[in-house]
């Protein structure tokens, strides 16, 4: 087994220390019982009863949460479908542009993608509300879709697809009973980023969000621009908890799936 | 039949959501700012047919584009912009590269943890990321106690609020991107190669430049760009932790957007932003296709 120099154990410590403490002194200080963030008064849970009467907070995490499974959701689709397309359908026309279009939102700043499409959303006469953040998160978040769904669509064997149409399959079911079971850890993949996406946006939803849709980012970005303020480390605490849970349980869980896999195909063997 | 609605479904998605809108912000960077709402006159009338459009074309004056010349603050925004983007790059280089080569010479059971570890921050809320340094870099904050308790500094530095904390809080939101490319870069680095560089007579430095970082250098490539790009329009880091002096261009366009109302100026302000990006985009794409030919 290889030992790591010091020079390694230096590095790796510091660096994980730079990107882990920030979030660590902020977890502490929510449980700090004064109003300053910086000096500690004792251990007190009061922030946390204060952002749970919060109504302008609660209502905005509402708003976040409806945001992002719907936009997830049908980004989830129509990423599925574009990574399909990009991957088998091979030539057509305006496949540049499609190509383009899929991978310029992902470099695209996104105070223009904002502005462009509330641009839009005027031009058209839309009134900004729930629905245009939805179709503002879809766009962007479908093109991250794509990518993680068709690196997965690229290593697949197509012959398994071409044997279920042999056997009789139309070709949707071809695709729901073989192609999508395989390609599923890609799919919720995708899935889960693009609901981190959307929950974590706040400059499309700023440009795309009217008075009565404020998401969660949005206040959160209007409160600490005047200032650090406990509250808001009692929400970070709750959130940076969750994300934590779920990247872990979904690393174990698959961790699980790999292990129960390698054990199946041994005993197949044998 | 059923191939057509495959592909047309997400295209014309796209179409209506990506490409329509970045029309309009063009077709608005060429219109006049007006006190109405829109805060702007079309000057391209479409419904007088051709007409409509060869009276556009002889009245187009770039007046939007010409305001962004005459006026300081614009190029002095992008200029800023693109100093901010490239420190930060450099730094993160040079914080991201000892953690992404202490990753790949990591024993291989550390690796699965190690790599959760560097992902983690990434599926945390950016905006608490940022966040989290406002209590840290503040005068009172906790950096300024930690160097006087240990006697470093007699007075409270003042960092946040300034350039400082922008490259800080730049690094720190993306210091994945740079470690990430790097490391799947150094990962795939056969270690015999340096075994036989010192085998030949190179010193363990010289081995490291002539042997690991030209086989990690598309890892640095990708991974500078995956910094850079989304610097250059940064809004919310220099909108937080950055002073009324920090300019950046992403700043400027959302103040003119929304506090200035002017639409045009911000829309100009838009596709220039666009035109400076078009390079290093270009370049990072030429970049991935050169690494995908390579690995295959």
């Amino acid at each position: 087994m290889r030992r790591l120099s010091w020079f390694n154990t230096v590095s790796l410590t510091l660096g994980f220390a730079f990107l882990y403490i920030p979030m660590l002194i902020l977890i502490v200080y929510s449980f700090n019982g004064g109003k300053l963030v910086t000096v500690w008064s004792g251990f007190s849970t009061k922030w946390y009863g204060e952002l749970f009467r919060n109504e302008a907070f609660l209502d905005a995490a509402w708003v976040t949460l409806k945001v992002a499974v719907m936009s997830s959701t049908i980004a989830t689709v129509l990423g599925t479908m574009a990574a399909y397309v990009m991957v088998r359908a091979g030539r057509f026309h305006g496949r540049t542009l499609f190509s383009g279009m899929i991978y310029a939102p992902l470099v695209m700043p996104e105070v223009i993608t904002g502005l462009s499409l509330l641009l839009l959303f005027i031009a058209i006469g839309l009134d900004r509300g729930v629905l245009t953040i939805v179709l503002a998160h879809t766009t962007f978040s479908m093109c991250y879709v794509s990518v993680v769904v068709s690196s997965r669509l690229v290593t697949f064997d197509q012959s398994l697809e071409e044997a279920a149409l042999d056997l009789g399959c139309t070709g949707f079911e071809a695709f729901r009973l073989v192609t999508l079971p395989i390609i599923a850890p890609a799919v919720i993949s995708g899935w889960l980023l693009a609901f981190t996406l959307s929950l974590d946006d706040l400059v499309i939803a700023s440009f795309t969000s009217g008075p009565s849709s404020t998401t969660l980012p949005i206040k959160i970005f209007s409160a600490v621009r005047l200032g650090v303020s406990p509250e808001i480390n009692a929400l970070s605490t709750i959130m940076i908890g969750l994300v934590a849970i779920g990247v872990i349980g979904a690393s174990l869980t698959s961790k699980r799936a790999i292990a129960k896999r390698a054990k199946d195909e041994q005993e197949a063997i044998q | 039949m059923k191939r057509f609605g495959l592909i047309s479904v997400p295209y014309f998605w796209l179409l209506a959501l990506f490409l329509v809108p970045f029309l309009i912000v063009l077709k608005i960077s060429l219109s006049d700012t007006a006190l109405a709402i829109p805060p702007y006159t079309p000057t391209l009338d479409l419904s007088q047919g051709w007409a409509g459009f060869t009276e556009w074309w002889s009245g187009l004056d770039m007046e939007n584009f010409t305001w962004l010349t005459q006026d300081d603050l614009y190029w002095k925004a992008y200029l800023s912009s693109l100093k901010i983007a490239t420190i930060s790059t450099i730094l993160a280089l040079l914080v991201g590269f000892p953690i992404a080569y202490g990753m790949s010479r990591a024993p291989d059971d550390w690796r699965p943890t190690l790599m959760m570890l560097i992902i983690l921050p990434f599926w945390t809320s950016f905006l608490i990321r940022v966040y989290a340094w406002k209590a840290i870099l503040s005068q009172e904050g906790l950096l300024n106690q930690f160097l006087m308790n240990i006697g470093l500094i007699g007075e409270p530095l003042t960092i946040l609020n300034t350039n400082t904390a922008v490259y800080i809080g730049i690094v720190y939101t993306y210091l994945p991107f740079m470690v990430l490319p790097i490391y799947s870069a150094l990962e795939r680095l056969d270690e015999s190669l340096l075994e036989a560089a010192e085998d030949l007579g190179c010193s363990r430095m010289t081995a490291f430049w002539l042997v690991t970082l030209p086989l990690a250098k598309q890892g640095i490539i990708a991974g500078s760009f995956l910094v850079f790009i989304p610097a250059m329009g940064e809004f919310v880091i220099p909108s937080l932790l950055g002073g009324s002096k920090t300019l950046m261009i992403g700043k400027v366009l959302w103040e003119e957007f929304f506090s200035n109302r002017d639409w045009p100026v911000a829309s100009a302000v838009a596709v220039i932003l666009l035109l400076i990006l078009i390079i290093p985009i270009v370049l990072f794409q030429r970049n991935e296709e050169k690494q995908r030919e390579a690995g295959k």
